[in-house]
């Protein structure tokens, strides 16, 4: 499976606009894929009117992936299901599969939602399913789809159901700290404030984001709780209070405070309680993120001169260095099944993403842009999230783990800051 | 019109207050910057001349900025009697607070230029305890590179924002 994966993704540049976005805050438009993408026809759903966002979210999720060759489908070219597929004409499409649907109206004015994934040659049902959902909700069931599409295609989890979190800046004086869904889509601003906001985290089940805001004068560290809107201080020591980082049972924060007169590293129950101190050097000691299971804490120190990346036990004690290339290695990110760790390098003046396998270390570079920044992976490790400047104006992009795809995620306006790949919704 | 005279002080405080950690706003974008503020003439209080100059010296002193050199937390030797001035009216003033920004050019990523700037304001921070003020004084905390004084990014716009300022509370 995964050597057909890799497969698919390997080569060609393939410039492909994903048209078909309703109101996306978000634009999506991909600028690298696999040349060995599977070919994929998805036409509107039988019942779908052109205001619905429904296969447009789907299509847009598997554009997302690089993994998709989403094949052009005729203005009116419909297919209910399985059924009433024609599958020569739709292999003439170059498809080897066709999503099939129907929207409908159901009780108490949902609206149903039906959907057959059929492969062409052999024709089987690879999957289906429905969804019986109020208009609003309609954008959830396309990623639902999208994500039954996914795992079938590739017997794998996508990553259609997590969200970002990212701090548009707009203009000076003007941070607002967003959640939207992985397409940009559903946007909604989560804190709005004159002061800088930065380094937002994610709790494990995706309900809280930690961050740190500089609205009373300094940098302090607070919690959010995503659904009531309520907020409080979590680390507010004199001194910076920054660099917050949930450990994966969501019971603790790794955060970094200066009460010794330099930043090092702290534990802090998620309810509070007095911080618990892990790294004790005369350096800078900052950018904590816990690794999947726990166990570790990988973390950036300056105590070889530069800024490298280090990984220490995950209650403190002696770290190893991680990354031996490069003087300036910062803001390390584990993957979710722990193995690799994505960074960014300072090379010759640019800044790039680096993605590292930790048991060859081998490190490679997968973004080309001058400046790359806060990477982060996709909760099913397949891709990469990072800002990057282009021009005046930053922009998010999503790489594969390879750098062979690569997804730009562009924003309207204002400039988008420190982009945090949530966890996967259930 | 007393209502009109206490949001016109106000908007006086709230200048000066911005002072001491902004720089002076461009013209066309601050024009309240441009329009001379009439107040009602205060209650004359005991100390009101005393406490006037003091104002006058933490505004003074809060644009004299200590400057680093680039990937450096020294106290640079023409950096040196700036920090004795603060130093001095520190040491003058004793209940007096002061916040040390530090700041560092848009290099890097966020939170290691906010541990840098951190680092410089932790030098600063030294050296006025090296020249005798009390540390109870002084808190010493990061703007990183989150608020720059200058928005562009050639080598001047980066010196300039390779700095500590001295807010006082």
């Amino acid at each position: 499976m995964l050597n057909s994966l890799w497969c698919r993704r390997l080569a060609g540049l393939l410039l492909l606009w994903v048209a078909a976005f309703a109101r996306a805050d978000l634009s999506v438009d991909i600028v690298g894929g696999g040349a060995n993408r599977y070919p994929l026809a998805v036409p509107a759903f039988a019942g779908e009117a052109a205001g619905d966002a429904l296969t447009g979210i789907v299509r847009g999720d598997l554009a997302l992936t690089g993994m998709v060759d989403l094949k052009p489908v005729p203005a009116g070219a419909i297919a209910a299901d399985a059924a009433q597929l024609n599958a020569p004409v739709w292999r003439t499409l170059g498809a080897y599969a066709v999503l099939a649907g129907r929207m409908s109206t159901g009780a108490g004015g949902l609206t149903r939602v039906d959907y057959q994934l059929v492969q062409l040659a052999p024709r089987k049902v690879l999957a289906e399913g429905g969804y019986e959902v109020p208009p609003a909700a309609l954008a959830d069931a396309g990623h639902r789809i999208a994500d039954a599409v996914y795992r079938a295609l590739f017997g794998e989890p996508s990553f259609f159901l997590s969200r970002i979190a990212y701090v548009l800046k707009e203009g000076r004086g003007s941070y607002a700290l967003q959640v939207s869904d992985v397409d940009g889509r559903n946007a909604r601003t989560v804190l709005r404030s004159k002061e800088p906001i930065i380094s937002p985290a994610w709790s494990p089940d995706g309900g809280r984001l930690a961050y740190v805001s500089f609205e009373t004068g300094k940098p302090v560290v607070w919690v959010q709780d995503l659904g009531s809107g309520q907020r409080r201080v979590l680390a507010n020591y004199r001194g910076s209070n920054s660099a917050p980082a949930w450990r994966p049972d969501g019971q603790a924060l790794a955060v970094v405070l200066t009460t010794s007169g330099n930043s090092q590293i702290y534990l802090v129950g998620a309810g509070g309680g007095a911080p618990q101190r892990l790294t004790r050097s005369g350096a800078i000691d900052t950018e904590p993120d816990f690794s999947p299971d726990g166990s570790r804490i990988a973390f950036v120190s300056d105590r070889s001169g530069g800024p490298q990346v280090y990984v220490m036990p995950a209650t403190g004690g002696e770290p190893q260095r991680i990354s031996w290339q490069g003087s300036y290695n910062v803001s390390p990110r584990f993957s979710p099944d722990g193995k690799q760790l994505t960074y960014m390098r300072r090379e010759g003046g640019r800044f790039r993403v680096v993605v590292h396998d930790l048991a060859s270390n081998d490190a490679r570079v997968v973004s080309d842009e001058v400046y790359g920044e806060s990477p982060s992976f996709a909760p099913n490790g397949r891709m990469v999230l990072f800002a990057s400047d282009a021009g005046a104006r930053s922009v998010l992009w999503a790489s594969s783990p390879d750098g062979t795809s690569k997804v730009r995620l562009g924003t309207v306006s204002g400039e988008v800051q420190d982009p945090a790949w949530g966890p996967a919704r259930p | 019109m007393f209502k009109r005279v206490l949001m016109a002080s106000a908007i006086a405080s709230l200048l000066a207050a911005c002072s001491s950690t902004q720089p002076p706003a461009p013209a066309d974008t601050a024009p309240a910057v441009q329009q001379p503020v009439v107040t009602a003439p205060v209650t004359p209080a005991v100390d009101a001349a005393a406490e006037a100059r003091l104002a006058a010296e933490r505004a003074r002193l809060a644009k004299e900025s200590v400057y680093f050199d680039f990937d450096s937390n020294a106290i640079r030797a023409d950096q040196q009697a700036r920090v004795s001035q603060h130093a001095e009216f520190l040491k003058a003033n004793p209940g007096q607070q002061a916040q040390i920004q530090g700041n560092t050019d848009a290099r890097g990523s966020r939170e290691y230029n906010l541990a840098l700037g951190q680092r410089r304001a932790e030098s600063v921070k030294n050296a006025l305890e090296v020249l005798g003020v009390k540390g109870d004084q002084l808190e010493a905390v990061s703007y990183g590179k989150e608020k720059p004084r200058a928005e562009g990014s050639s080598a001047a716009d980066f010196a300039e924002n390779r700095r500590a300022d001295v807010a006082y509370r």
